[in-house]
């Protein structure tokens, strides 16, 4: 039993556009889970279409390996490769209705007609379009039709699903219900899910691993969890949620946690590995929510301390976001939740104190 | 003061839509007019032929009104060498319709799919075919066929036609093919749909519509297509090779009769296209 699904070796892929050589994905390694929920997250043209069509056989790679549980798969046609996708377009066949769409791959294959007719059935109750066979395509809404989509992929049990930005054409609302349907549907039946997104918020609820890629290449590769509390790069810093990026000189390290000082008080301490040494500047990422704001001067804090001016406060409902100038850098970024605070805790102008505790900061790109 | 004035005040709202509703009204009367006119210009001829075939004109002269008849409906066949052309010519237009359906579509296919050295020129050929005079086409098939040594007849004709009808069910179906997301047919490839099956099961029903209006206008066009054909007949005789043949010693009500039911053949297609085509209750 291989509990790897997919993997990648060295995989890289140029295209030629205008003349010109570009890397669309970089040498990259990879492996998926057997059974995970693993989404390639980052803006558009990072390269993580382009992974996915690789792994679906769309596109040939320039260089490396493709493996389907195990086995060689670079050069196989997509026809011949046991997984599935889901296009961002849905690419339903128009001409035929709900049940032939769904039923297509299995009379591929050759199943026997009542066993296609159990395994339709089936599959369409498990994305709740019971009773919906003979509705053509253009006749269903956005949502409906995704669901068709997804049914006529998944009746298949292939080693993996590959969803190409499967929700980017449904409103709010409907993505946050699907994206929850999804989630159910994937533990329902077991199958390996490859997700392509853009959206960081999709991609932290509902992945059990995240590679954030960024121009052709893997940043991280991680839990949601440590994605999120520990980017690795400034690029993932900034683009998995809010980030407050510092930077200034290293005054000293001791057990293992840096000081970072900013004159009359003003330290930022950070945990960070043997390689940084005294004297070299470090970049420092501290998230916005991990950061306290108080008008008084903190008393006996051993954690991280700036003092500062407010110069906005914005209320967003669950929680009010003040900007705050100090002399670590760029303008802060500090939210408080409102659960407690009735009233603003201070407004434009008013000198605060900023204290977090040293675990809340993450050295950036050091290794 | 006020009995003046009251009059007045309840009158004037109601004048301004009064005139804005006379000058709808006029503007709908001319439209209205327009539309009927521009309908009688385009139904006229054909009224006045179907009109003659029910001319009751004793002899080849069917150029008065002499009376009703339904005679000539069931005399229709009756001059040997008019129903032969027409039957050349219905069989020459199927055969053109059937041969540049095929390649049209598959050069349509190519054309809006992929790129390829020489799709460019390609489809230059397709419009410069489409623009070309038919004079000069007709001249220099002949040139090309007595210089090949091949005889004239119902071949050439139909190689003739299929030349000029070719291209308009390639532009026809390329444009089709243009407007077709890509990932339909990458989806059955990944469904397990080896590429014959995906063209026949997936693309060819999607561009069917294109196919077949690409198919009825080679017919459309053949049927009719007097220059090209007078050029590459030999001693053939097509429809319109006899009608232009024998309008000089009068044309037979046999004539009109045949006119009208190819009329109404094509007036059919169209009714049964556009009842089909009518777009679907969404749910």
């Amino acid at each position: 039993m291989n509990d790897v699904a997919i993997e990648l070796a060295g995989v890289h892929k140029e295209f030629l556009a205008h003349g010109e050589r570009v890397q669309a994905v970089r040498p990259t390694d990879l492996s998926v889970r057997q059974g995970e929920f693993f989404s390639l997250l980052g803006p558009s043209g990072c390269g993580k279409t382009t992974t996915m069509r690789m792994i679906a056989g769309f596109e040939e790679p320039t260089g490396g390996t493709v493996y389907l549980d195990g086995r060689d798969v670079t050069g196989v046609s997509p026809n011949k490769r046991d997984v599935n996708m889901v296009f961002q377009s849905y690419a339903l066949f128009p001409h035929l209705n709900t049940y032939q769409n769904v039923a297509f791959g299995l009379e591929r294959r050759k199943v026997a007609r009542d066993e296609i007719r159990r395994r339709v059935g089936e599959i369409m109750e498990i994305v709740s379009l019971g009773g919906m066979d003979k509705r053509s395509p253009r006749e269903m809404s956005g949502g409906q039709q995704q669901r068709v989509a997804l049914a006529r992929a998944l009746v298949n049990r292939p080693r993996a699903l590959l969803l190409d930005e499967p929700l980017g054409a449904l409103d709010l609302k409907l993505r946050q219900q699907m994206q929850i349907e999804l989630k159910r549907i994937q533990r329902e039946v077991g199958i390996t899910f490859v997700y392509v997104t853009h959206d960081q918020g999709e991609a932290l609820t509902m992945s059990d691993r995240i590679a954030v890629m960024e121009a052709g290449r893997i940043d991280q590769l991680g839990s949601p969890r440590e994605i999120y509390e520990r980017p690795a790069t400034r690029f993932v810093a900034g683009f998995i949620g809010t980030s407050n990026l510092l930077d200034g000189p290293v005054d000293g390290v001791e057990d293992g946690v840096a000081v970072l000082r900013y004159g009359d008080g003003d330290r930022v301490l950070v945990a960070v590995p043997e390689s940084v040494k005294p004297g070299g500047a470090l970049e420092v990422s501290v998230r916005p929510e991990k950061i306290d704001l108080s008008r008084d001067e903190p008393t006996g804090t051993t954690g991280s301390v700036l003092s500062g001016v407010v110069t906005d406060v914005v209320y967003h409902g669950t929680s009010t976001n003040y900007t705050v100038r100090t002399a670590a850098g760029p303008d802060l970024v500090v939210f408080d939740q409102n659960a407690y605070s009735a009233e603003d805790l201070a407004g434009p102008g008013d000198r605060v104190f900023l204290t977090w505790s040293a675990q809340h900061s993450y050295p950036i790109g050091v290794s | 003061m006020t009995q003046v004035l009251e009059p007045e005040t309840r009158q004037t709202p109601p004048a301004q839509p009064t005139a804005t509703r006379r000058n709808r009204l006029t503007g709908g009367r001319v439209l209205h007019a327009y539309t009927w006119l521009v309908i009688a210009w385009l139904t006229l001829p054909v009224l006045i032929m179907i009109l003659f075939g029910f001319n009751d004109t004793p002899g080849r002269y069917n150029q008065t009104w002499e009376g009703f008849t339904l005679k000539w409906y069931g005399r229709v066949f009756e001059l040997d060498e008019l129903t032969r052309a027409l039957v050349t010519s219905l069989l020459v237009a199927l055969a053109t319709m059937l041969i540049a359906g095929a390649l049209g579509t598959g050069i349509g296919y190519a054309l809006g799919r992929y790129r390829f050295r020489g799709s460019g020129v390609l489809n230059l050929v397709m419009f410069a075919a489409i623009s070309s005079p038919e004079l000069v086409m007709g001249a220099s098939l002949l040139t090309l066929f007595v210089s090949l040594g091949v005889g004239l007849g119902a071949v050439t004709i139909t190689i003739a036609h299929v030349m000029f009808s070719i291209s308009f069910v390639a532009v026809l179906v390329r444009a089709r093919v243009l407007t077709l997301d890509r990932s339909i047919e990458e989806a059955a490839a990944d469904l397990g749909a080896n590429p014959w099956t995906t063209f026949w099961r997936i693309t060819f029903p999607m561009i069917l519509p294109a196919v077949g209006s690409g198919m009825m206008l080679a017919f459309a066009l053949s049927i009719d297509d007097f220059v090209v054909t007078n050029f590459t007949a030999g001693t053939t005789t097509t429809f319109p090779l006899w009608i232009w043949g024998s309008t000089r010693v009068g044309l037979p009500p046999q004539v009109n009769v045949m006119g009208t039911l190819i009329f109404l053949a094509g007036v059919l297609i169209a009714v049964a296209a556009s009842i089909r085509s009518r777009p679907r209750r969404r749910v």
